[in-house]
Order: structure tokens, then C-alpha cells, then sequence
């Protein structure tokens, strides 16, 4: 192409005609390949989905019939559900936790200098660079040391502890962004420093809080190597899973997988359309 | 009070009990960790010690080596085969797609995956590639089969499609991010000097991409060699990764001063893998403004 | 008038080494206009935000009604501020960023809501109660902006470039209205800007600073006619600079550029006859038409500017030096009408309102740039 054609396609496109480009044989090779990993990403997922309406105890084709027992068996076993709700407590105090650890390292961590600072911060960030094994079995060293037993309250630490850097280096980013005059504004007004933080920063660093809540909670549900390692007695989602899918499958779990994938997906399509409307507001968060 | 006083008193008002939450419950438990595999096993446990026993084992006997080179192995391959199913998708994505709606939509349906059970992800893999699974009866439909073959499943073959599969997302993150921050100018001046579109791409485009190409490698390489559920699931008894010989040491063998020296020199392996790409990334790195 | 706020040998270092405010002492009057003035980085944001408590200085003190505030804090001082950029919260709607000091404060609920209304009152915005800040123009911001730190009635308003972020007629409409604000409240008003007209016309008194220095302080008036170094006369309005060489004759100083000579009446300070100075003369204290108070000279014209209601002659004075002349267009031009490229006019200035500065001096302040 020469540069007077590239020239003129550039000026349609700008002038938002209708006109389309010509879709050439590279880009829809591209397009196909694209499709194609996407296609292969929800492959299983869609395994998941059919089979836990399939008739069959057996995951084979041919497809046999359309059943919701299997949906019936999942919701009224005791067992599963209440790793489901270990599960939600679970993520439920870990976020807690993370919040209120994260919270304030992320504003020392921007606010204030202090020796070991560099070094603090990449302590921080290992548990999500390393392996979970690792934060796994180095805490399960550490309660075995402490002489604690493990049970829901040793996960709950453990995720809190893997966890945490997610909200850190998310409010961490917001705080590098936020304009401190209207800091000043309220201390200006006679507002002491904690009213500060209560009236005007938190407010204002809502989404990154909101946002980094959701994700560690999310997390946290699937949450496998730390909790592998530091479960006692009461499972968690996960681990019920990992004990059935040892012994041999039933498709109750295909159900509540399907049950997960679709409360999964709401979730995130909520809070994508939130992001999305404040982008369009405009507002300062 | 002095206003510098002040500030300091905040500070510590502010930190010290996070600080002692992080030091008791990260630098803590690392540094017991790295105690222990100095330890003596001593039936039934171990014994306080220090001595480097454990990692002469680790040295001397070649099974331990084997399994490291398989875990790096795999862990290349899966990362290699997530690049090439995730950059593509990527580069779609970016520059091909014009709709912003369009493109919202499917990078989001991208990283929907990530929210499914990894266990049932990895676990559906195994109904598909079993014998009686859909891999199987699909190619048997279609005749390229006479009988169920066992080649799919229970193998390191296996191992790195349920684990590319899984981690293509991680892949396709930040190489999309880098491809976003790409002026378009550049890629048209490129055009307009001669380049033909492979051309430009090799050139102009991939060099580019480099910082999200190597964070997507470094991150999914981390990701396999921690992974010990897929191995279990679906990679069968030649299969063993780095990372569940550590989970045996810590489960069944009882061993828990080799599996913490186990546990070191995986650590020391990813942090050599992200400390290598940090300074691959430094070294080449194009401000973009 | 008594003294509000006493600044004593203020110094300010930030890190790196920079001297941003170099030992300023300074007393403001109670219920003064007071504007700092000076180019970007001369210290006067600093000293503001001194005052306001959001910085603190490295040695010296602060002294507010005879008490010092030195290490206080915003909260504890009776200072408000009204921020560059407004600094409204985003996430509150116009009443209650208002009423924000108020509540801190303690004041119930409904006193609350009077104050807030009589302060929407005074800066003409009744309707906009519930607004979002985004929702509001920029003018409309900063109104709000100055309600909010008026509403706590504070003893010093300070004031940080308040009108730069508005375009130039909402400007000039602001700078009437804060002046009238000013008169009707009648607290201390301490405003920093860049901008000389601004600063002329709003202020009882001007600091003009330099590196972190006070050159000049005075009403806009001593300054703009007596002004203290070549800096400030520079800095405010304009000035021909001419080329002089000077002799004492008596108690006068006369000054010779070309063939032209020129009675100065005063100056401080040494001089050394046959010394090369700088002289500074306004191009609207020149006047068309010989004078028999002395100072006349001739030039030829080089350049016309008419700009409706006045117009502009560049003369030259002779060996090229060029002087702008700038007159006020009224009847007494006479049938003659404007002069013209190549004519030859004859000018007058008076002795009084002629400075004389170090040729270096000026030279550096030329070089430099200067007023923004």
C-alpha cells in the first residue's frame, strides 16, 4: 500500500464514514485463529455446563437426556454445602483481613519514607509472584512451629496472607493518583486528620477498595495450594471438590461448577458495568 | 507539638500492627522454612540441626534432578503453547477489532475462564481427553479412530494442554496491555517506509510487545511450576512435578526438612526467572512516553 | 491598623537543596488586600502555603495574632484557603462542601444549612445546592470554592492564583467581584499570583518576590511609579529601557542618550559620574508636544500601532535606540491627526517619573524574561 492510500483510509476511518476496509485474507486468518483460542478457553467450561444437565453418570457422548437431579443432588448435599459455606466465611474474614492489613501499608507505603521501605515492598508482594505452595507449606511450617492446629482459622490467616498484596498495590495505585488538596481542603476546614480519612479519602478511594475487595474474594473462593496445606477438619469449596474428584466423579459437581460459572459471571458483569458507568460520569475516582 | 514529631507519631500509629502482622505471618514463616531444611529427619519427624544434608540429597540423587528438569521442561512448553494460542488473541483483539463495545465484550469473556473452578477446568480436561471421554468418541464419530486411544490422558502431553489451557488468560493480560499502549503512529509510519505488514509486525510491533510478552511468560512459567493439582489430575505416575514431590515431603513421606529445602530451591528458581526478566525488561525497555 | 500575622526570618529548603523562600520577614495589616506577586518558583506559593499551615518553615516563625502558629496545623489555624484548583470534594454536592467546616466544627444541623444558604446567596448561586462539582463550570467552582472558606469566617482568607484557571472576560468580571467581597467583609485577604495587572488591581499592598526574596513591597501605585530595582519596574507594566551615561549638575542627575538629554529627579543611591545606566521610562509618561518642564527631545518615527483607543509611536531617539511611546487617544490630538512612519515628532517626559538602574541589573532582568 502506498502512503496516499494508507493516507486516505486513515482520513475515512477519522471521519467516521461508513464505509468499512476491506477485510483482507491475513486479517480474517487472524480473526479465525483468534476465535478459535477463544472457542478452545470455554471448551471445557461448556463440557461442564452440558454434562451437568445430561442424564448420564458417565461423561460421554452421545448425549442421553435432559435432567436437573443432578442440580437437586448438589443443593441438598449436606457436605458440599457446607464447604460452600466454609467457603463464603472463608473469603468473607479474608477479606476482612486484607482490608484492614492492606489499607494502611498501602498509605505508608506511599506517604512515608523508612529504612527497609524497598525492601518491605517486595516482601509484600511475594505471596502473588510466588508459587502458593510455597506461602502454603512456609505457613504450615509456621503454625506447626506455633503449635497451632490447623482448621478454618489457619486458612483464613493463610489467605489473608496471600491475599493482602492484591489490595496493597491496588490502593497503592489509587493513592499515587489521588489529589491530596482536597486532603488539605479538609484539614483546611478544621477536619483532623481522621475525619480526613473518614469524610474525604475513603470516599474517594471506593472503587480501588470496592475492586480489589471483589477480586480477593474471588480468589479466595477458589483459593488451592494455601488451603491445601493448612486445612483442618472443615473443607472448603475447594477442597470437598478435591476430595470427590479423587475418589471417582458424580456430575453433581459439573452442577455446581455451572452454579459457580454463572454466580462468577453475574459478578463480573456487575462490576465491569460499574466501572463502566463511572468511566462515563466522569468522576475523580 | 513539633509538626515533624507529629508526622512521625502518625506513622507509627498508622503501621505498627500491620507491620507486626507482616512480619509474623510472611518473613516469619519463610525464615522457619529455610530453618527446617537444615533440619534432621529423625523418625517420626526431624530434629533441629543445621546441616546441609538435605540438599546434598537433592544433588546427589538423580531422581530429584530428573523432576526438576521436567518441572522447567513443562513449564516452558506450557508457557510456549500459552503464547501462541494467547498472543494471536491478543493482537486481534487490539488492533482488529474496532468496536470498543465488541472489544470490551471479548476481553472480558477472555478472563471470564479465570473464574471457573480451576479444579473442574482442569478436571473437565480429564473427561475429555479419557478414554471413554469426548476427545475420544468425537474422533471415533468422525472415523479417524477405530478404538478409544490412551495416549491423551495420564501423560506430560496431557499435563501441558490442561495447563496451557488454563493459563492462556494469564498470557494474554498483559501482552494485550503492552499492544494497547502502541501508537498507531508507529505502525503507520512503519508502513508508509516500505514495510510490509509481517514486516512490520516482526519489527515494530513484537520488539514492542516485549515487556508484556516477558510478563506473561514469567508469570505462567511461575504458575506451572507451581502447579501440583493438574499433574495429579491428569498427568499420570511418570508425571511427578517439582511440586508435588514438595507436596509428598509435606503429606505422605513426612519428610519436612527435604521438602522445605525442595521448597527453597523452587523459590530460588522463580525468583531467579523473575529477577532474569526484570533486568531482560530494563535492559530493553522503550519509553513509550 | 494593627498587625494580623507577623512573619519573622522565614527560610524554607526542599529537598535537593532548593532555597524556595530566603529569610522573609513581613508584617500584614489587619484587613489589608495583600498580593504576592512574582514569576513561577519565587517563593510565593511557599510562603502561602507557610501561612495556611500546609508547609512548615525550616527556621523562623509565624506569629498570628500575636500567637505563635509556626508548627500548628491547618485545623488549628483561623486561616482558610481557597486552593488553585478548587480542591472541591468530588464526591460531595456544592451545600455540603460548604457546609463541610461547619459540620467539622460541631454546628447544628440547621444552623448548618442557613449559613450555607446565605453564602449561596452571596456568591449567586442558589439553584446550584445539590450539584456535583463536575457538574458545575469553572466559574461556578471557584465561587463555591470561596464560599467554602469564607463560611467559617476565618481572621485571613489566603487566596492561591484564584483566577488562573478562568478565561479572560470571567477574569476581569472576578477581580471586580473579589474586591467588592473584600470591601464588604473587610477580613485580611493574602493572594498569590503571577499576573501584574491582577495584582495592581486588587491589592492594598504587593510583595513582589524574586528567588525566594522580597524586592519591593508598597501599594500598586508606589511600585509602579517608584519601583525599587530594575526587577520590579520591569515586572510591572512596561518600560522603555534606554541607554544612558550620567553626570551630576547640582543636586540634579542628567542623563544623555544620543543627543537627547534628560533631567532625572531623584535617585537613591550612589553614582559615578560618566557611568553607563539604564533608564526607565513608561511609554504613557511620554507625552506628544514639547513641555516647559524640561525633558523634551525629538525622534523619527518608525512604527504606528493604533489600537482603537490609544495608539502606539516607536521612536527613534537616534543611533537606532527605539522608544515606545503610548498615547491615550483623546481630541487634543489636534488636526494634525497621528503622526506618521518618517515624521519627526517632539516628545516630553517629566523629571519625577524617570528611574535610573544598574546597566547590569537590567540587562539581566531583559535577558531573563520576566512578567508573565
Amino acid at each position: 500500500m502506498t502512503a496516499t492510500q494508507m493516507d486516505g483510509i486513515a482520513t475515512t476511518q477519522k471521519l467516521g464514514s461508513r464505509r468499512r476496509r476491506p477485510i483482507d485474507k491475513g486479517t480474517s486468518a487472524l480473526a479465525v485463529a483468534a476465535m478459535a483460542v477463544l472457542a478452545f478457553l470455554y471448551v471445557p467450561i461448556a463440557t461442564l455446563m452440558v454434562f451437568s444437565f445430561n442424564d448420564n453418570p458417565v461423561t460421554r457422548l452421545p448425549l442421553s437426556g435432559f435432567t436437573l437431579d443432578w442440580y437437586h443432588k448438589a443443593l441438598t448435599n449436606p457436605d458440599l454445602m457446607t464447604a460452600l459455606g466454609n467457603s463464603v466465611i472463608v473469603g468473607l474474614a479474608a477479606v476482612a483481613i486484607c482490608l484492614v492489613i492492606g489499607i494502611p501499608t498501602a498509605f505508608a507505603l506511599d506517604r512515608y519514607d523508612f529504612p527497609g521501605k524497598t525492601a518491605f515492598r517486595r516482601l509484600v508482594i511475594l505471596p502473588i509472584t510466588l508459587p502458593g505452595l510455597i506461602t502454603g507449606v512456609s505457613m504450615l511450617v509456621f503454625f506447626r512451629a506455633a503449635g497451632v492446629d490447623l482448621s478454618l482459622w489457619t486458612v483464613i490467616v493463610g489467605h489473608g496472607t496471600a491475599l493482602t498484596a492484591i489490595v496493597v498495590t491496588n490502593v497503592f495505585a489509587r493513592l499515587q493518583r489521588f489529589d491530596r488538596r482536597i486532603e488539605e481542603a479538609s484539614a483546611d476546614l478544621g477536619a483532623r486528620p481522621w475525619q480526613t480519612f473518614l469524610f474525604v479519602t475513603l470516599p474517594n478511594i471506593k472503587s480501588a477498595l470496592i475492586g480489589s475487595s471483589l477480586i480477593a474474594f474471588t480468589l479466595s473462593f477458589d483459593e488451592i495450594p494455601v488451603t491445601f496445606f493448612l486445612t483442618g477438619r472443615d473443607n472448603t469449596l475447594p477442597m470437598y471438590i478435591w476430595s470427590v474428584i479423587r475418589r471417582g466423579i458424580t456430575p453433581e459437581i459439573n452442577a455446581i461448577g455451572t452454579i459457580i460459572v454463572a454466580v462468577s459471571i453475574v459478578l463480573i458483569l456487575v462490576s465491569v458495568f460499574m466501572m463502566y458507568k463511572e468511566n462515563q460520569t466522569g468522576s475523580r475516582q | 507539638m513539633n509538626h515533624a514529631r507529629r508526622r512521625k507519631l502518625g506513622f507509627w500509629m498508622l503501621f505498627s500492627a500491620p507491620m507486626l502482622w507482616w512480619i509474623t505471618v510472611l518473613l516469619v514463616p519463610y525464615l522457619i522454612m529455610l530453618s527446617i531444611s537444615f533440619y534432621s529427619r529423625q523418625f517420626p519427624f526431624h530434629v533441629p540441626d543445621f546441616q546441609f544434608g538435605n540438599y546434598l540429597i537433592l544433588l546427589e540423587d538423580s531422581q530429584y534432578w530428573t523432576v526438576l528438569l521436567r518441572s522447567v521442561k513443562v513449564s516452558v512448553l506450557v508457557s510456549l503453547l500459552a503464547f501462541g494460542m494467547g498472543y494471536p488473541l491478543a493482537y486481534f483483539l487490539a488492533f482488529k477489532v474496532q468496536s470498543e463495545r465488541l472489544r470490551l465484550f471479548l476481553y472480558v469473556a477472555t478472563i471470564v475462564p479465570l473464574w471457573v473452578s480451576y479444579l473442574l477446568r482442569a478436571y473437565t480436561w480429564k473427561t475429555i481427553l479419557g478414554s471413554e471421554g469426548i476427545l475420544n468418541s468425537f474422533l471415533m464419530w468422525i472415523g479417524i479412530l477405530d478404538e478409544p486411544s490412551t495416549l491423551f490422558l495420564y501423560n506430560e502431553f496431557a499435563m501441558v494442554v490442561t495447563m496451557a489451557y488454563i493459563f492462556t488468560p494469564f498470557m494474554v493480560m498483559p501482552i494485550y496491555a503492552s499492544l494497547e499502549k502502541i501508537p498507531r503512529s508507529l505502525i503507520e509510519a512503519s508502513k508508509d517506509l516500505g514495510s510490509a505488514r509481517f514486516g512490520t509486525f516482526w519489527r515494530i510491533t513484537l520488539p514492542l510487545t516485549m515487556p508484556g510478552v516477558l510478563a506473561g511468560f514469567t508469570f505462567t512459567f511461575g504458575l506451572s511450576v507451581g502447579d501440583f493439582v493438574s499433574p495429579l489430575l491428569v498427568g499420570g505416575p511418570y508425571s511427578n512435578m517439582i511440586s508435588n514431590v514438595i507436596a509428598t515431603q509435606f503429606g505422605m513421606a513426612m519428610n519436612w526438612p527435604l521438602g522445605a529445602a525442595l521448597g527453597v530451591v523452587m523459590l530460588f528458581i522463580v525468583l531467579g526467572v523473575i529477577t532474569a526478566s526484570d533486568k531482560l525488561e530494563r535492559a530493553g525497555r522503550l519509553n513509550l512516553g | 491598623m494593627a498587625d494580623i500575622l507577623k512573619l519573622d526570618h522565614v527560610t524554607k529548603t526542599f529537598r535537593g537543596g532548593v532555597v524556595a523562600v530566603d529569610d522573609i520577614s513581613l508584617d500584614i495589616r489587619e484587613g489589608e488586600f495583600l498580593t504576592m506577586l512574582g514569576p513561577s518558583g519565587c517563593g510565593k506559593t511557599t510562603t502561602l502555603r507557610m501561612i495556611g499551615g500546609f508547609e512548615y518553615p525550616d527556621s523562623g516563625s509565624i506569629m498570628l495574632d500575636g500567637k505563635d502558629v509556626t508548627d500548628a496545623p491547618p485545623y488549628h489555624r483561623p486561616v482558610n484557603m481557597m486552593f488553585q484548583d478548587f480542591a472541591l470534594f468530588p464526591h460531595m454536592s456544592v451545600a455540603a462542601n460548604i457546609g463541610y467546616g461547619l459540620k467539622i466544627a460541631g454546628m447544628p444541623r440547621a444552623q448548618i444549612d442557613e449559613r450555607v444558604k446565605e453564602m449561596l446567596g452571596m456568591i449567586e448561586l442558589p439553584q446550584m445546592a445539590e450539584r456535583l462539582p463536575t457538574q458545575l463550570s469553572n466559574g461556578q467552582r471557584q465561587r463555591v470554592a470561596l464560599a467554602r472558606a469564607l463560611v467559617r469566617h476565618p481572621r485571613i482568607l489566603l487566596l492561591d492564583e484564584p483566577m488562573s484557571a478562568l478565561d479572560a472576560k470571567l477574569k476581569e468580571a472576578m477581580q471586580v467581584e473579589l474586591k467588592h467581597i473584600h470591601a464588604r467583609i473587610g477580613i485580611t485577604f493574602i493572594m498569590v499570583t503571577h499576573d501584574q495587572t491582577e495584582a495592581m488591581i486588587m491589592s492594598d499592598r504587593i510583595i513582589v518576590m524574586r528567588s525566594g526574596r522580597i524586592e519591593q513591597i508598597g501599594s500598586p501605585t508606589e511600585l509602579y511609579d517608584r519601583p525599587a530595582s530594575a526587577y520590579v519596574a520591569d515586572f510591572l507594566g512596561t518600560s522603555n529601557m534606554v541607554p544612558v551615561t550620567v553626570t551630576r549638575s547640582g543636586d540634579h542627575v542628567v542623563a544623555r542618550a544620543g543627543q537627547a538629554s534628560f533631567r532625572i529627579a531623584r535617585h537613591a543611591g550612589a553614582l559615578a559620574d560618566g557611568a553607563a545606566m539604564t533608564m526607565f521610562i513608561r511609554p504613557e509618561k511620554i507625552r506628544l508636544g514639547a513641555s516647559d518642564e524640561g525633558n523634551t527631545f525629538s525622534g523619527d518615527v518608525r512604527e504606528v500601532f493604533f489600537s482603537g483607543n490609544a495608539v502606539r509611536i516607536d521612536l527613534d531617539i537616534g543611533a537606532g535606540q527605539i522608544v515606545m511611546v503610548h498615547h491615550q487617544l483623546d481630541t487634543a490630538l489636534g488636526d494634525a491627526g497621528l503622526p506618521a512612519a518618517g515624521d519627526t515628532v517632539t516628545c516630553s517626559v517629566k523629571p519625577e517619573t524617570i528611574s535610573l538602574f544598574d546597566s547590569a541589573e537590567a540587562a539581566a532582568v531583559a535577558a531573563g524574561g520576566g512578567a508573565a
